[in-house]
């Protein structure tokens, strides 16, 4: 199933975007991220924790999972894993890279993106449907939305509420880079309902519900064509695509 | 050997979930009068030698950097254990 995506695009040019995926011990979702770049058509190199190279990838997922079991804080020990130095560096020269639940804490605990996520605030593990607000479609991960779409894709996690202190929220709303705001009902008590953020050049992504588990018929939440056809969570994949093959075109 | 004793609480102003629901347990065990709980994390670390400035200047950056998220948490004592740590070795 091909569905729709950037293959006007050109499809050599897709398959040769190489999308890293990292795999700490613990990591329980790099296997449906790898499958959701293969769907967009970009093509899926596994990374691990304890190899620093990145192996010559345009972009990096951090999925989500319990690396090194949550232990301390949920990302707090990943962060310093030697893989987690180039993804940073790479990062800060504008190497696409998403994170993803357990990869969004990641992204917080180095503070690549600001804030932190604590327990929910209903203190119990959550896993539903969740509809999300889009807020900004100027990223590397979300430029295939439309300003102010509502999409659904799956949200599971206990340790999901986003917090920062009020300063920096307002710098987030005012810079935009709230990226996506839970909609209908807050799941984890995060501050002024944000799901995901951005850092300032857009290149970095973080959010805590899964689009890599809405990527294909039959297995993601309901759609509109009906129960298990919701496939909103492919154009996070296909954006960066499309990201990536405008900067080699350029 | 010396130690050294760590410990980490969440902010003020951060919700703290977890004191929440043990807290919420105090009343139905008979309990009563604690208006709040917060709950922290204590660190105990071990070295070959005697508690110097140096291994206590070195915890006080592992405090910063590894052991708490200044986001969320504030690092409010690091000391060599004394007695009533309850030393075991």
């Amino acid at each position: 199933m091909t569905g729709p995506g950037p293959r006007a695009a050109g499809q050599g040019a897709l398959e040769s975007a190489r999308i890293g995926v990292v795999t700490f011990p613990g990591t329980l979702d790099d296997r449906d991220a790898a499958r959701a770049v293969r769907l967009a058509g970009g093509t899926a190199v596994p990374l691990w924790h304890a190899d620093a190279d990145l192996h010559q990838v345009d972009a990096v997922v951090l999925p989500g999972g319990f690396s090194y079991g949550d232990y301390l804080r949920a990302g707090a020990i990943s962060r310093f894993a030697p893989v987690m130095g180039g993804v940073v560096d790479a990062a800060r020269g504008g190497m696409p890279v998403l994170g993803i639940c357990n990869g969004f804490q990641i992204l917080a605990e180095t503070h690549l993106l600001p804030g932190a996520m604590i327990k929910n605030d209903h203190r119990a593990f959550l896993c539903r449907e969740q509809v999300l607000a889009v807020q900004n479609v100027d990223t590397a991960w979300t430029r295939d939305f439309a300003q102010g779409e509502r999409i659904t894709i799956p949200l599971k996690n206990q340790d999901g509420q986003f917090v920062a202190d009020e300063h920096t929220l307002d710098e987030l709303e005012a810079e935009g880079r709230v990226v996506f705001r839970y909609e209908g009902w807050n799941p984890n008590g995060s501050r002024r309902d944000i799901a995901g953020i951005c850092n300032a050049d857009g290149n970095v992504v973080g959010l805590m519900p899964h689009p890599e588990h809405a990527v294909e018929k039959g297995f993601g939440p309901d759609g509109p064509q009906g129960p298990r056809t919701g496939t909103d969570g492919l154009r996070f994949f296909t954006s960066v695509l499309s990201t990536l093959v405008r900067r080699s075109a350029a | 050997m010396g130690r050294v004793v760590v410990d980490v609480m969440p902010k003020p102003e951060i919700l703290d979930p977890q004191g929440k629901a043990v807290a919420s347990a105090l009343p139905r065990l008979g309990f009563h009068g604690f208006t709040g709980m917060r709950q922290g994390k204590r660190f105990e670390l071990e070295v070959e030698g005697p508690v110097t400035d140096e291994v206590l200047e070195q915890v006080r950056q592992a405090a910063a950097t590894l052991l708490s998220n200044p986001v969320i948490e504030d690092v409010v004592r690091v000391a060599p254990a004394e007695d009533h740590d309850g030393a075991t070795a």
